[in-house]
Parts: C-alpha cells; sequence; structure tokens
C-alpha cells in the first residue's frame, strides 16, 4: 500500500501550529540576547496569525482511513483554544519575565502550543489510538508547566500531584479503550456503534473511560486533584487548565458520547445525571469555604464543568451548540478573573480574598474587571454568561432534564452567593492596608480588554451563537 | 496443556486492581508510579490477549499496545523527573512531606 502524504496538507490548523511551534523553539535557540526581550511579542504575535488563519471552516472531510475526521465545528472549537492560549500567552509576560523564570521563556510558550497541539489531534480524533495520543500529548507538557516554578515547594508539590493522578487517569481510561477493543474488534469510531449492545462488559468499558476523561474535566468525584494543582501551579498554568484543556476535554467528551457511545446511550445519560448533579453542588459547597482566590477559582471552574456537562447529557445539536457557546463565554470571563489574579499576584504577591479588600480604591479598573468577570460566571444578565447559561438550560430542558435542570438553577443561586462574596470584598469591606496602585504592562492589560470586550459582545451579538448553531448543526 | 484466553483475563484483571489497590495504599511517590505502570501494563495485555484470541486477521490491538507502551514511558520519564526534582528539594519522596496544599 503506498500512503499518499499529499494528505497531510489538509491538516491545515495543526500543520500552521507545528510550524509556530518550531519558529519558537528556533528563536528559544538562535535568538541573540538583545532579541530576547521580544520573545513575548515574537511568540503572541505568531499564534496570533496561527488563530486568525485558523477562523475560516471548511468543508468536512475524513483522512488516513478515518484516522482524522474533520467537521466545520471544530474550527470553531479550535479557534476558541487558540484564542484562550493567545490570551495565557499574554498575561505570562510578567510573570515570566521575572528574575528566575526568564530563562525558560522559551519552554513556557513550547510546552503551552505542545499541549494544544494535542487537544487540536484530541479533537479531530477519528479513532482511539489518534485520541490517545492527542489526549496524552495534551497532558503530558502538563505536567511539566504545572511543575514549572521547580524551586517552589508549591510548585512541583502540584506537579508531582498532577502527573500522578494523569497517569492514574490515563491508566484506566486505556483499560476502558481495551475493553471497548475487546467487545468490538474495531477502534474506528465509525463502527464501533454498530457493534455495541449494552453488555454488561461495554458499560464497564464505558464507566473506565469516563472516568479518565472525568478526570481531565475535573468532574466531582474526579477533581480532587484541581484544587491543589491550581493552587500550586504558577497562575498563567492554571488559567491554561482552567480554560484550554477543560474545554478540549469537554468538546471530546460529547463527540465521543454521542458518537461512539450511542447505542447505550440510555446507560451512560443516568451516569452523567448524577456526575452533572454532584460536581455543581460539591463545588459550590466547598467553594464557599476558601479563602485563598486561586482555590476559589478552581472549585469554581469545577462546578463551571458541571454546567458544561449540562449541553453534554441531551446528546442533540441544540446541546453542541449551547456547550461550544458556552465555551467562548467561559473562556472570557475565567481568562479576566484569572489575569487580575496573577497581574496582582506578580506585583504584590498577595492570593487571598481578605487581600482584595478595599481594592476598588486603589486599582478600580483591575476591581470593574474582576466583577464583570464574576457576573458573567454567576450569569447575571446583561452579560454573556446569563446567555450562555440559557442555552444550555434551553439544551438541557429540550431532552426533558427538568429536574436536572431546576437543581442546576438553584445551584445557580448558590454560585452567586460565592461570587458576590469577593465583588464585596474589592467594593465594600474597608481595609486599612489595600493593594497599592500599580500598572500592569501592555500586553496583560490588552488581554483583560478583550476578555472585557468578549464578557460584554458575545451575549448581546447574537450572531455568535448563530453561526455556531450553523455549523454544529451538520454534526450528526 | 492449552493456555486459554481466560488465563490471560484473569492475570490482567488481578494486575489491574492489584495496581489500584496499590495505587491508593503506597505512600511513597515511586512504589505509586509502579502500581499505575500495573494498571498501564494490565491494559497492554488486554490489548495483545484480545487480538491474538478474537481478531487474529487484524493487527490493530498490537499496535494499540505498541503505542501504549511508548506513551506511557513518555509519562514515566516525566513523573520520575518531577520525582527527582521533588527528592532534590526535599531529600525525600514520601506523600506526607507533600501537604503544604490542602483542603
Amino acid at each position: 500500500m503506498i500512503i499518499d502524504y499529499s494528505q497531510m496538507l489538509h491538516l491545515r490548523d495543526e500543520l500552521s501550529l507545528t510550524v509556530v511551534l518550531l519558529l519558537v523553539l528556533l528563536f528559544d535557540l538562535f535568538a541573540p540576547a538583545r532579541a530576547r526581550r521580544w520573545f513575548q511579542t515574537v511568540a503572541c504575535g505568531l499564534v496570533c496569525v496561527h488563530a486568525i488563519g485558523g477562523l475560516f471552516p471548511m468543508e468536512g472531510f475524513t483522512l488516513f482511513g478515518g484516522m482524522y475526521v474533520y467537521t466545520p465545528v471544530m474550527t470553531v472549537v479550535k479557534s476558541i483554544l487558540a484564542i484562550g492560549t493567545l490570551l495565557v500567552m499574554m498575561q505570562a509576560g510578567e510573570w515570566l519575565r521575572r528574575e528566575d523564570t526568564r530563562i525558560k521563556q522559551g519552554e513556557f510558550y513550547f510546552l503551552t502550543l505542545s499541549t494544544l497541539l494535542g487537544m487540536y489531534f484530541m479533537i479531530s480524533a477519528g479513532n482511539f489510538l489518534m485520541f490517545f495520543i492527542g489526549l496524552e500529548t495534551a497532558s503530558v507538557p502538563m505536567a511539566a508547566l504545572v511543575a514549572f516554578d521547580k524551586y517552589r515547594h508549591r510548585s512541583y508539590e502540584a506537579g508531582a500531584k498532577y502527573i500522578v493522578s494523569a497517569l492514574f487517569a490515563s491508566g484506566l481510561m486505556l483499560y476502558g479503550i481495551s475493553l471497548v477493543y475487546g467487545t468490538a474488534g474495531t477502534l474506528y469510531f465509525d463502527d464501533i456503534p454498530a457493534l455495541l449492545s449494552g453488555t454488561p462488559l461495554q458499560i464497564m468499558a464505558f464507566v473506565f473511560f469516563f472516568s479518565g476523561l472525568a478526570f481531565k474535566m475535573s468532574l466531582v468525584p474526579f477533581h480532587l486533584w484541581t484544587a491543589d494543582v491550581y493552587e500550586g501551579a504558577p497562575t498563567g498554568v492554571a488559567a491554561y487548565l482552567s480554560v484550554v484543556s477543560k474545554g478540549a476535554a469537554a468538546f471530546v467528551l460529547f463527540t465521543i458520547l454521542t458518537k461512539v457511545f450511542a447505542p447505550i446511550a440510555a446507560q451512560w445519560q443516568w451516569i452523567l445525571y448524577g456526575v452533572t448533579i454532584a460536581t455543581i453542588t460539591v463545588a459550590n459547597l466547598f467553594a464557599i469555604r476558601q479563602r485563598n482566590i486561586k482555590r476559589f477559582f478552581a472549585f469554581s471552574s469545577v462546578s463551571q464543568a458541571g454546567y458544561l456537562l449540562l449541553g453534554v447529557v441531551g446528546g442533540t445539536a441544540a446541546g453542541m451548540t449551547a456547550l461550544v457557546y458556552y465555551l467562548a463565554v467561559y473562556v472570557a470571563a475565567n481568562l479576566a478573573a484569572f489575569g487580575v489574579i496573577a497581574a496582582i499576584e506578580q506585583r504584590t504577591g498577595k492570593v487571598s480574598i481578605d487581600d482584595y479588600a478595599g481594592l476598588y480604591r486603589t486599582n478600580p479598573r483591575l476591581a470593574l474587571t474582576m466583577m464583570l468577570a464574576l457576573f458573567s460566571l454567576a450569569g447575571i444578565p446583561p452579560f454573556a454568561g446569563f446567555f450562555s447559561k440559557f442555552f444550555i438550560f434551553m439544551a438541557a430542558a429540550g431532552s426533558g432534564y427538568y429536574v436536572l435542570v431546576l437543581i442546576a438553577l438553584l445551584n445557580t443561586v448558590v454560585s452567586l452567593y460565592y461570587y458576590l462574596l469577593v465583588v464585596k470584598a474589592m467594593f465594600i469591606t474597608p481595609n486599612d492596608s489595600p493593594i497599592t496602585a500599580f500598572r500592569s504592562d501592555g500586553c496583560t492589560r490588552l488581554s483583560l480588554a478583550v476578555c472585557v470586550a468578549g464578557i460584554l459582545l458575545l451575549g448581546v451579538v447574537s450572531s455568535v451563537q448563530g453561526g455556531i448553531a450553523l455549523v454544529s448543526y451538520g454534526m450528526n | 496443556m492449552e493456555i486459554r484466553m481466560e488465563y490471560y483475563l484473569v492475570l490482567s484483571t488481578i494486575m489491574m486492581f492489584a495496581g489500584i489497590y496499590g495505587f491508593f495504599t503506597r505512600r511513597n511517590l515511586l512504589a505509586m508510579l509502579i502500581s499505575v505502570e500495573l494498571i498501564l501494563n494490565s491494559a497492554d495485555i488486554n490489548f495483545a490477549v484480545f487480538n491474538r484470541f478474537l481478531f487474529p486477521g487484524e493487527l490493530e490491538g498490537f499496535f494499540f499496545a505498541m503505542f501504549a507502551i511508548g506513551i506511557s514511558a513518555a509519562e514515566t520519564a516525566v513523573a520520575i523527573a518531577i520525582i527527582i526534582n521533588v527528592y532534590r528539594n526535599i531529600r525525600n519522596i514520601q506523600v506526607r512531606n507533600l501537604k503544604e496544599l490542602k483542603f
């Protein structure tokens, strides 16, 4: 058999990301000391070009005998992930210019972009082998990123916890895939559904597979690593984990559940039902008692993952639209919040919610950005978070999950309470020694402006949601 | 004596759950890593056995097992690098000393 290598040229997004990756690596190796001051600008510029080039959807196609599948909605998801990565890289500048991390700047960009490449392949996989390779390409460099500040106890402790949990999760998932192979005899996503009949072994295979993916998405009861890793990891890495890594896993979960495990939908919908309720409720209850802002946002992001599952549980085209839209809004809101946290942490080293008291008096713009992000995450109209929650509830209700939607709605009230605790600290609580006024660097301010624009506009401009609906309809 | 498929599957299942048990009970990072290796290898055995006995005409399971071995080696390398870093900083790799982050 002769392989037609010209097929490779169809992998537009992956190829352009690989080129960016190699250019960053070469810049790191050969750039003179003078040029290295512009490293962040160069890296962000390259990723920006890549993200803009990847914005345009193509016709759907299949490559390598079904190993690689492309549908137009993947362009939307990959663009969201690329823009999220770009924003994280823009916010990481101040941290990377610090004395002890300056020399490792190139590694940060390289590792971040390799995880992104892994996620691209994972999203476009048409076979469990491709999916598994993509998933591991995404999660192995992630561990190196978490342990990036290798002389700080918190960072390497978080790194050790992350890699051990990730290994365990991929072990479970691999075992699940092996049982799928044993019962179906094939690993292609297109061929498996016809061979699944809902035997107990297949359901066990699904449970193993799902627990592996739930680890990556940090769903309850697989969320125990999340808070520790977010607190210990550098803030930029925590932002990346909470947005990009989680978003890719959520989308893949949707495609695999509706495509591969469609014949046993009656079984997995009940599993998802329970996991969704547990995730939203437990994460909300734990978030209330957090005093460290990074841990607080870890639990907030676990609960947001529960809301993402609401889009998955129905398994309809409306659910997919709602999920992708929710993802876009979540990227804007969460990265705005993490941008503020990173800026404050770099200047003052403060990460406790109590330290945020009186922030509005000294840094009104940062406080306002944080407030907008929190309102959007809580789902207060007219910000984008309200509309994304609305669509995701509508998708779940459209599939008949009224009780689930009711429980999620009640949890929204709880989440509003703890998000407002932070707002209260920033605006009302008096503080004798608030965080001093400071001015962040241009890149951070630009990224925060983009995030705020996203929070304000994504909800009001209805063509965004309509555009996603248009492409995601062709999925099933 | 003929070695049937069930024997291999019993072996891999025992390995799998021994690995899970070890992962939860061991208090040393390297021992936890070894337990995870048991889980990964049990899945590899499953792939090879299913392919050999149930679908002998194809190679899909063998290929998956080969890729899985390579990937788990890469993961283990990163894990050991992080564990060495932990050792350099605190001079041991006991889990009870990694307790700064909790609740």
